[in-house]
């Protein structure tokens, strides 16, 4: 029931959010929203619950391991949207907190959905009350990216219909009675026909890989994260995409207890270096820092699909990395909204200096860079060195060598982009600009925290997140 | 069994229709025939869940189908005509792939579709129908129209087709999981909010001719 509750306490706080009269007193409903999920969620992880096997939600090991981590981001990101809205008061917010706490519940119910039906309905759905957030700052450049956003993932979304269908036929024609959930599917592994399993596994891969940015169906996100404002492009990047790889992960289960691991691992760990590849490419060449964001967004997917492939360890590894790659990822979309308000541009053409104009946020931004681009003692060093771990030990030395050489690339590309920011003498236009927004606490406080999470990751990682990751690994690989 | 057959003669032959439709889709040159052709499409494939279940029908199915003819047969196209309306935009498609490369290349998908769906073990029971055929010939066909057309219309057009592509297939399931395929109609959702879009678009503001070849602002 409490697992039930995660979906609907957002649902019903959208709905009041949409009713509610004030435009000023709204934004509250997003970090009280958010706070009493988070609560609820690490309640139920610190407690987990018995999941009935046939049960279609639940808040089950894989829900537990990366659900809460989502919740976390919300919250937090939930405090920076209060000031943030106030700010732009000239812009009506209803439509704006409605979406994204629709985005929590669906979001909430795409981890624990444990049937291929429920599961496909809330990506869906999370697709759809994405796009009213990202056109929220109704300019020509924010309706192209919509629009962009909507046809490339509607499409994805569509081929992962396709491929559940695909997968749906499998197990009928393997003598199933049409029941869905993934428990049931495992159960009847080899049983499930082939061919149908393969055709299955393309069309979801690619359906679902479109959801979370792989290469090279990321087209969309760069456009995306580049006009979407900082906390959207966290919410987006930190919570939509981990929702589409754990549908991955339950996916492959199936695929696995079908006796095609071979090939998924084969086709997880091709897609997930050549996103790698793309995204360093591009951050080397990009001139706008919230596009930066958007390829290391794709890279990191990448690093989520190589773990994947890994086996066990590897997918061990990777939850960890959902983890340290969510909150990470937050600081750094936020703090880098903040110097987006005050500078005024996106572009390299028009921003430097921001030291002097905003030097909290340019500093945050700057350890965000060392925290997401692998320095220790930050969460996300931890969490690739398991991976790199999993990739020696599964004996993946020339995917291990890739891997880092990706790593090396990407952070070249980051640091170029990021002291350009931040060095320099300030452009005329962004000292304007840049008094009209103030470093309040409430900017500065939720990206501090982030960081300040990400960074208690790394050094002392708590022993429930452990056991809950082993948790959901044994129940991806049973036996 | 002789009403089974006449039946299963009669499906194949409307899905025979929905292929058919596909090429003409690819052929058209104007905006508003290729509404009207994929507006056909959404009919045809509306009465193929009350023929398929003819023996079995309850409200679940009979609900499909209106939704489907209601949705893709009326409420869609509507929405396209007035979204061309308030555009106020040229009727010509404008295609990236020209007109009869593209119906060639429709052609030569369906003979694909055709060959795949041989590789696809079926049960006994839909081993007649032209289902997945028909599908996977709509999808392509889909990509084909999503990719080679620039307005915004005509892509949504081609998403519909793919859509409906997606949905021939679903059919075999509509009795196993109907959940499953009921929630196919969440698709149809995102069509309405890609036309919405671009009435809203328009209303809100002056864009010239709704040619996504201008949507290049974004890019590296």
């Amino acid at each position: 029931m409490t697992a039930l509750l995660l979906i609907i306490i957002p649902l019903a706080g959208a709905f009041l959010a949409a009713l509610w009269p004030d435009n000023k007193s709204r934004p509250w409903f997003l970090p009280a929203v958010g706070s009493l999920h988070a609560a609820l969620c690490f309640r139920l992880l610190l407690a987990p619950p018995r999941v009935s096997p046939e049960a279609w939600v639940g808040f089950d090991p894989l829900a537990a391991a990366v659900l809460p981590a989502v919740s976390l981001l919300f919250a937090v990101c939930g405090f920076y949207a209060v000031p943030y809205l106030q700010m732009r008061e000239e812009r009506p917010n209803r439509v704006f907190v409605g979406s994204l706490l629709a985005v929590l519940g669906l979001l909430s119910a795409g981890h624990q959905a444990r049937h291929l039906g429920i599961l496909w309905i809330a990506t869906e759905a999370v697709t759809l009350a994405a796009v009213p957030l990202l056109h929220f700052n109704n300019t020509p450049r924010a309706f192209e990216a919509t629009w962009k956003y909507l046809l490339v993932g509607g499409t994805g979304i569509a081929l992962s219909l396709l491929g559940s269908f695909c997968l749906g036929y499998s197990s009928l024609h393997g003598g199933g009675e049409g029941d869905l959930t993934f428990v049931s599917l495992m159960a009847q592994g080899a049983g499930l026909s082939r061919p149908w399993v393969l055709a299955s596994w393309v069309l979801l891969l690619v359906g679902y890989g479109t959801k979370m940015g792989l290469s090279p169906m990321h087209t969309w996100k760069p456009d995306a994260y580049g006009e979407a404002s900082g906390i959207v492009g966290a919410i987006l990047a930190g919570g939509v995409t981990s929702v589409a790889f754990t549908a991955i992960l339950r996916i492959r289960s199936v695929i696995n207890a079908a006796g095609e691991s071979h090939m998924a691992d084969r086709t997880l760990l091709a897609i997930g270096l050549f996103s790698m590849v793309v995204a360093a490419l591009f951050l080397l060449g990009t001139r706008d820092y919230k596009r930066m964001l958007a390829y290391s967004s794709i890279e990191h997917m990448g690093i989520l699909s190589l773990g994947a492939a890994l086996g066990p360890l590897g997918t061990w590894a990777a939850l960890f990395h959902v983890w340290s790659n969510s909150l990470t990822k937050g600081a750094i979309f936020l703090s880098a909204g903040n110097i987006r308000r005050a500078s005024g541009s996106p572009s390299l053409d028009d921003v430097r200096g921001m030291s002097h104009v905003v030097p909290r946020s340019s500093a945050i931004f700057v350890a965000g860079l060392f925290a997401t681009t692998t320095c220790p003692p930050f969460a996300p060093f931890f969490s690739e060195l398991k991976i790199l771990g999993a990739a020696l030990q599964t004996e993946h030395g020339a995917a291990a060598a890739g891997f880092l050489a990706c790593l090396l690339f990407a952070f070249f590309g980051l640091s170029r982009v990021v002291f350009a920011v931040v060095d320099g003498r300030p452009h005329p236009r962004a000292k304007s600009a840049g008094h009209a927004f103030r470093e309040s606490f409430g900017f500065i406080a939720p990206p501090l925290l982030l960081l300040a999470i990400s960074l208690w990751l790394g050094l002392f990682p708590p022993k429930i997140l452990h056991s809950t990751w082993s948790a959901a690994v044994a129940q991806l690989f049973p036996g | 069994m002789e009403g089974r057959r006449g039946v299963i003669a009669m499906l194949n032959l409307l899905v025979g229709v929905a292929m058919g439709l596909n090429l003409l889709a690819l052929g058209c040159s104007r905006l508003p025939s290729l509404i009207r052709t994929v507006a056909t499409q959404g009919m045809v494939l509306g009465l193929m869940p009350l023929l398929l279940e003819i023996h079995r029908l309850d409200w679940r199915i009979t609900l499909v189908a209106v939704a489907t003819v209601a949705g893709k047969g009326l409420v869609i196209p509507g929405l396209l005509r007035r979204a061309m309306r308030a555009a106020n935009i040229e009727r010509e498609v404008q295609p990236f792939i020209g007109l009869m490369p593209s119906v060639l290349l429709g052609a030569g998908g369906t003979i694909l579709a055709v060959a795949l769906a041989g590789a696809l073990p079926l049960l006994p029971e839909h081993a007649e129908l032209l289902l997945v055929p028909g599908a996977l010939a709509s999808v392509l066909t889909g990509f084909i129209l999503l990719i080679g057309r620039s307005k915004a219309i005509s892509q949504v057009c081609g998403y519909l087709v793919l859509e409906n592509g997606i949905y021939l297939f679903g059919l075999l399931l509509i009795k196993a999981t109907p959940l499953l395929v009921e929630a196919g109609v969440l698709l149809d959702l995102t069509v309405g909010i890609f036309v919405l879009g671009i009435i809203i678009d328009r209303i809100q503001r002056a864009f010239d001719s709704l040619d996504t070849r201008k949507l290049t602002s974004l890019h590296e």
